[in-house]
């Protein structure tokens, strides 16, 4: 049992003021542009809740928004049972295993934009390595700056490349702290691969699973760097993510009350389904 | 070897492709790359690298943000310790909401922020400067080394505090001479993961700075509308932010996995 001591409060208050300076302040700033309207010259008239109203009636916020959802729905989708079977079918011991983990992680340690820029030129037409295999050799017309297809599929390719990785080293984390005991005793019993799969490993892995969920949730849901370089947000619109969508109005059109009511409706959502996943995971334990 | 080892095999090959495909690139020279497809490097340049390390204006992008990502691991690991300590040993009045709320900052997109985090470091001078972009990346990184070092800390037994206080030591003592050796592998996690996402990052770096403290990421975009499209030069530029992160990954490769697998949820 832990002690009852308030005096921890002394402990965690360094946190309390680093964290809080950055994430209150800036809140309020938004919070504060999101009921009002300006012309520039620091003049502000009050707006009310307008913003919010307008923003959840537009086209424009529920395109990017079904976007988002698809985006994120799909990197779930692809990395969480990727990340799995290859965390499966790695060594567990021996001299292979650090150098796996050392290349495996090597994606994640990469700057956003570089990752962006590494993808454009692999995939340029001509002259990128992808790009001239599937158009020179293969014969298909792989062009992304053309075809909202092609975008599609490279941005969920780059993004596969750079995360499964997480869920890779979480599920292999999650895998060797099981017990040889657990896997001789389902030998003793003739259980099937499946079986071992299914009532040793998982119930073991669920709780990396869950971090490994939440965390691809959370960053797929923000992306904004490695698309934003890219594609832009191209062809035309049909790349065009939530935060590309926030950056254009707040900082392109400098529009700063519909970016801001935008700002806390995303929040919103992101902190909702997040709460969602978390609860519905968990769920088992609390019983 | 056995069968499957073959999906790590391909996996990694997957992953290693658009890498070689950058460092390639980085020797050769922008005319060959515009002038048609080649797989390997036909003539075999170090002049993009040269151009790198003699211009100042290239090569401070570097410095600037190895010096950010530094103070902020600083940072983040000095005060998330104290704090992690009281999450993972005491009951206090609203401790699991504020764990839960410290979490939600990691769920903040930082297109978000972008604007207002200008406003506020500009209003309290710091703008341009690496300590503006430091402390505003401790918004996901502090978060992020409480929750793992809460993680370590709990598999510690708390007869190992009890003992040291019996035995006399004051807490402070205790604290740096005992307990911080006995969890030396979470924070190497910790650190390890706040230099990651502090390196790899760019909106909010590129927001707050301006020439000053200007990161190697921001560096890189603008030379790239500027002059057109140095390619070899980009290339080089990316291939070398490559090389901090891989070095870092190197002395945690041992721990990295582990550092999650004990984390709470």
């Amino acid at each position: 049992m832990k002690k009852h001591n308030q005096k921890a409060w002394l402990f965690v208050l360094p946190v309390l003021i680093l964290v809080a300076f950055n994430a209150l302040i800036p809140m309020m700033t938004v919070v504060n542009y999101s009921v009002q309207e300006t012309f520039g010259d620091n003049l502000f008239f009050w707006e009310g809740l307008g913003w919010f109203e307008k923003l959840l009636r537009s086209d424009r916020f529920h395109d990017a928004l079904g976007r988002q959802f698809l985006f994120t729905g799909l990197i779930l989708i692809i990395e969480i049972p990727l990340g799995i079977a290859i965390a499966l079918s790695m060594p567990r011991k021996g001299f292979w295993v650090p150098v796996c983990l050392v290349t495996m992680a090597l994606p994640m340690l990469i700057p956003w934009n570089v990752v962006g820029a590494m993808w454009n030129i692999f995939t340029l037409p001509d002259i990128g390595l992808l790009g001239y295999f599937m158009n020179h050799t293969l014969g298909i017309n792989y062009d992304m700056t053309q075809d909202p297809l092609a975008a599609w599929i490279t941005i969920i390719t780059m993004d596969v490349w750079h995360w499964t990785s997480l869920v890779v080293l979480l599920a292999y984390a999650g895998l060797v702290s099981i017990p040889d005991a657990y896997y001789q005793a389902a030998k003793i019993d003739g259980a099937s691969n499946w079986a071992v799969f299914r009532y040793i490993q998982i119930p073991k892995m669920k709780n990396v699973l869950t971090i490994a969920i939440l965390l691809r949730f959370m960053d797929s849901f923000n992306i904004y760097t490695e698309p934003f370089v890219l594609t832009g947000g191209g062809p035309g619109n049909s790349t065009t993510l939530l935060s590309i969508d926030l950056v254009k109005i707040a900082l392109g059109q400098f529009d700063l009350g519909p970016a801001a009511a935008m700002s806390l409706i995303y929040f919103a959502i992101t902190l909702l389904v997040s709460w969602l996943f978390y609860t519905l995971m968990t769920k088992d334990d609390l019983n | 070897m056995q069968k499957r080892h073959i999906v790590p095999i391909v996996y990694i090959l997957f992953l290693l492709l658009p890498i070689y495909w950058l460092v390639a690139m980085s020797f050769k020279t922008t005319n060959e790359i515009l002038s048609g497809f080649s797989l390997f490097p036909q003539t075999f340049t170090l002049e993009n690298y040269a151009v790198i390390f003699t211009d100042p204006s290239w090569y401070w992008g570097y410095i600037n943000s190895i010096l950010y990502v530094s103070i902020n691991t600083v940072i983040s690991i000095a005060v998330a310790l104290p704090a992690a300590y009281a999450f993972s040993r005491y009951r206090f009045l609203g401790d699991k909401t504020l764990f839960f709320w410290l979490l939600t900052n990691r769920m903040a997109p930082a297109a978000v922020f972008a604007l207002p985090f200008f406003q506020l470091y500009s209003a309290v001078g710091l703008f341009d400067t690496h300590w503006a972009v430091a402390l505003a990346h401790c918004l996901f990184n502090i978060p992020l080394a409480v929750w793992i070092l809460e993680g370590f800390m709990g598999g510690v037994p708390k007869e190992l505090d009890e003992t040291a206080f019996v035995d006399g030591y004051s807490f402070p003592r205790f604290f740096i001479s005992i307990f911080i050796p006995t969890i030396k592998a979470g924070v190497g996690v910790a650190a390890f993961f706040c230099f990651m996402f502090s390196w790899v990052e760019l909106l909010l770096a590129k927001t707050l700075t301006a020439v000053a403290a200007k990161p190697i990421a921001a560096t890189m975009t603008k030379t790239a509308s500027s002059a057109g499209y140095e390619l070899g030069l980009l290339a080089a530029a990316g291939t070398l932010t490559i090389i901090p992160g891989a070095i870092v990954i190197y002395f945690v490769r041992n721990y990295i996995a582990k550092g999650f697998a004990m984390g709470r949820v």
